[in-house]
């Protein structure tokens, strides 16, 4: 089996009086879409948090790639290869979309004082890597604000990878967008998965899960109900965890099945 | 690059040159530079406006209202503004007068502490903005009062009046004063009168000489800002961090943009900016006035707007304010020269304001697709 890229074990998080996460185990492999599903309030953000370096866990150990790792900062996240993609502030509208990409890593050229952005370089990667996942772009200097939604977070994605995510989390990328958007996002996931990159998708819709997942773990109230391989749990039976069973299964009988 | 990409998507409609050029912010100022200059071209041509002497001198008041507006676009385009521009206009120039004239300090001196004096507010207005989460037109409006405030208190501190003289005769033989308040190439104006290219002023006690003393230094720190502003905003990674600041400075942030220091730095250019213009006053005309800069915050900011900048941030041009900034000063001038009532001024500003703030909502929607 595959050293895991990253690795939480028994994580707990206690805000105070609350607790957030309890006892929380969830890892990352290689070359796989690891689904994390659950409810609004179910603990999905802290857990991304304490991956990606913003919170410290209360209790619990993270390891990357087998070594005990303690992060400090969402720097130290970025550091080992953990990038986060959230939904709405993955890009700035009114810029382009090559200043966008570049944004935060910008390439210089000349000596100083006289350095200046590489905007040749910038422009001819930005073409590239968009070409490689499947976004034709006027021109490099096409603003965001006129690409799709799901097109702009298959930008951002791109932009997480280029800049040597090893780790990508997915904070929800598909809520807010229409079939054709998501499908698009499902295949940008497919692409970068078949890089080596490890991906974790955070959704509460089975069905996305579904399409591109090779294991889910579902988060209910802070704590999980293990993890399932893909082929051994069915939409169904993540869909009764995810809302804590019983109740949706009342609720689903007297609606008739529709949720 | 081309002929690896054949694939066009037909979603992506071809967009034409003219909604493209449109795009550009500098292109309604542009225009607009070009409209005003045919009108006064026609309006005021026998007036003597485009002589040499009248095109010096309203290119001059162009080239003051240029310093400060480079300074506001490009803290526009961080996302911020500074209403205490103009307060600290009166502010810096009282300093220098206070610490030369009653204090007896070089003028270098006084010059270069009040320099410090100013970037050093202008740091701390950025910081309280940053550090509290307040809009900054809050902040700054403080600042306004507290600063202009503070210049009439102190001029009548150390004078008892509101308007310190005496700076201008420190200023021969000064080191540095010569960069804010002379002139520069006198003799390539004399050889001009020589040729007779430029008139000579005929009586008086000048006679014999050119019309034209020489170039303003103020005409020459214009220049150079708008260079370096422009090189700064589009061609280093700096720009860049001044964009996405302004753009969205959660998802900014995010991406590891320094936010915050790209912010505080571009508080600290605007009291530059406007220490700049306060020295060249001070030094030119030898006095320092406490009500001097009155209102120079909104016309700095109508200038960068003019120059298609968003007042959200995230958008803009320093070329763009350059050039609103001479449609203010041909027009400002321009009035002057051909006869018509000064106060129309005024409501000329507010019509173009007008326009241009309509305008920029229009390409804004172009540009983010917005409906």
């Amino acid at each position: 089996m595959t050293v895991p890229i990253i690795e939480l074990r028994n994580v707990e998080k206690h805000f105070g009086s609350v607790i957030a996460l309890s006892g929380v185990s969830f890892d990352v492999r290689p070359r796989e879409c690891h689904c994390l599903l659950g409810d609004n309030g179910a603990g999905k953000s802290t857990l991304i948090k304490i991956m990606s370096g913003v919170h410290r866990p209360t209790k619990g150990d993270i390891y990357i790639e087998g070594e005990r790792h303690e992060f400090d900062s969402p720097r130290d996240g970025m550091h080992a290869g953990v990038a986060t993609v959230y939904q709405d502030l993955a890009m700035i509208p009114l810029m382009s979309v090559s200043r966008n990409f570049w944004m935060g890593h910008e390439p210089e050229i000349g000596v100083w004082p006289f350095k200046r952005l590489d905007k040749a370089k910038c422009d001819q990667v930005t073409m590239e890597e968009m070409r490689k996942m499947g976004i034709n772009l006027r021109g490099p200097d096409q603003a965001v604000g006129t690409l799709s939604g799901g097109e702009r977070q298959t930008v951002a994605i791109a932009r997480a990878v280029y800049f040597g995510a090893r780790v990508l989390i997915l904070d929800e990328p598909t809520s807010a967008l229409g079939v054709r958007q998501t499908a698009n996002v499902l295949a940008s996931i497919d692409r970068v998965r078949k890089t080596g990159v490890g991906i974790v998708f955070i959704t509460h819709n089975v069905r996305h899960a579904m399409a591109v997942g090779d294991r889910f773990t579902v988060l209910n109230r802070g704590a999980t109900f293990g993890t399932a391989d893909r082929g051994k749990v069915t939409a169904e039976e993540l869909q009764d965890m995810m809302a804590g069973g019983q109740e949706l299964a009342a609720l689903s009988e007297s609606l008739e099945g529709t949720i | 690059m081309t002929s690896m990409d054949n694939s066009i998507d037909e979603r992506v409609k071809e967009m034409s040159g003219f909604r493209r050029a449109l795009l550009r912010p500098e292109l309604g100022a542009g225009i607009g530079a070009v409209f005003v200059f045919i009108l006064f071209l026609t309006l005021a041509f026998d007036s003597g406006m485009f002589a040499p002497a009248g095109v010096l001198n309203w290119s001059t008041v162009a080239a003051q209202f240029t310093v400060i507006a480079v300074g506001a676009c490009l803290l526009m385009i961080a996302g911020e503004f500074d209403l205490s521009m103009g307060s600290m206009i009166g502010f810096s120039g009282m300093i220098i007068a206070i610490l030369s004239v009653p204090l007896g300090l070089p003028l270098w001196l006084a010059i270069l502490l009040t320099f410090v004096i100013a970037m050093a507010l202008g740091a701390l207005n950025g910081w309280l903005v940053v550090k509290t989460g307040l809009p900054s037109f809050i902040v700054t409006l403080a600042f306004l009062f507290i600063l202009r405030g503070l210049t009439i208190w102190s001029a009548i501190l150390f004078t008892n009046r509101t308007l310190i003289s005496g700076v201008g005769e420190k200023v021969p033989g000064d080191p540095i004063a010569w960069l804010f308040g002379g002139k520069i190439l006198s003799g390539l104006f004399v050889w001009l009168a020589e040729r007779g290219v430029i008139a000579t002023f005929t009586q008086g006690s000048r006679a014999g000489q050119p019309v034209i003393e020489g170039l303003p230094m103020v005409i020459v720190w214009a220049i150079g800002l708008v260079v370096f502003g422009h090189l700064l905003l589009t061609r280093t990674k700096f720009g860049n961090w001044i964009f996405a600041s302004g753009g969205d400075s959660q998802a900014a942030a995010y991406t590891g943009v320094p936010v915050r220091r790209v912010k505080i730095s571009m508080f600290v250019l605007t009291a530059f900016c406007a220490t700049v213009l306060a020295t060249c006053q001070v030094t030119e005309f030898g006095t320092a006035a406490a009500d001097r800069g009155l209102l120079k915050e909104f016309e700095a900011i109508i200038c960068v707007v003019i120059g298609g900048a968003l007042l959200t941030g995230g958008y803009g041009s320093v070329i763009g304010a350059f050039l609103g900034a001479i449609i203010f000063g041909m027009v400002q001038q321009g009035l002057y020269f051909a006869n018509v009532e000064g106060s129309l001024f005024r409501v000329f500003l507010g019509s173009i304001l007008l326009i241009a703030v309509i305008l920029n909502t229009y390409i804004r929607r172009i540009i983010t697709g917005e409906k």
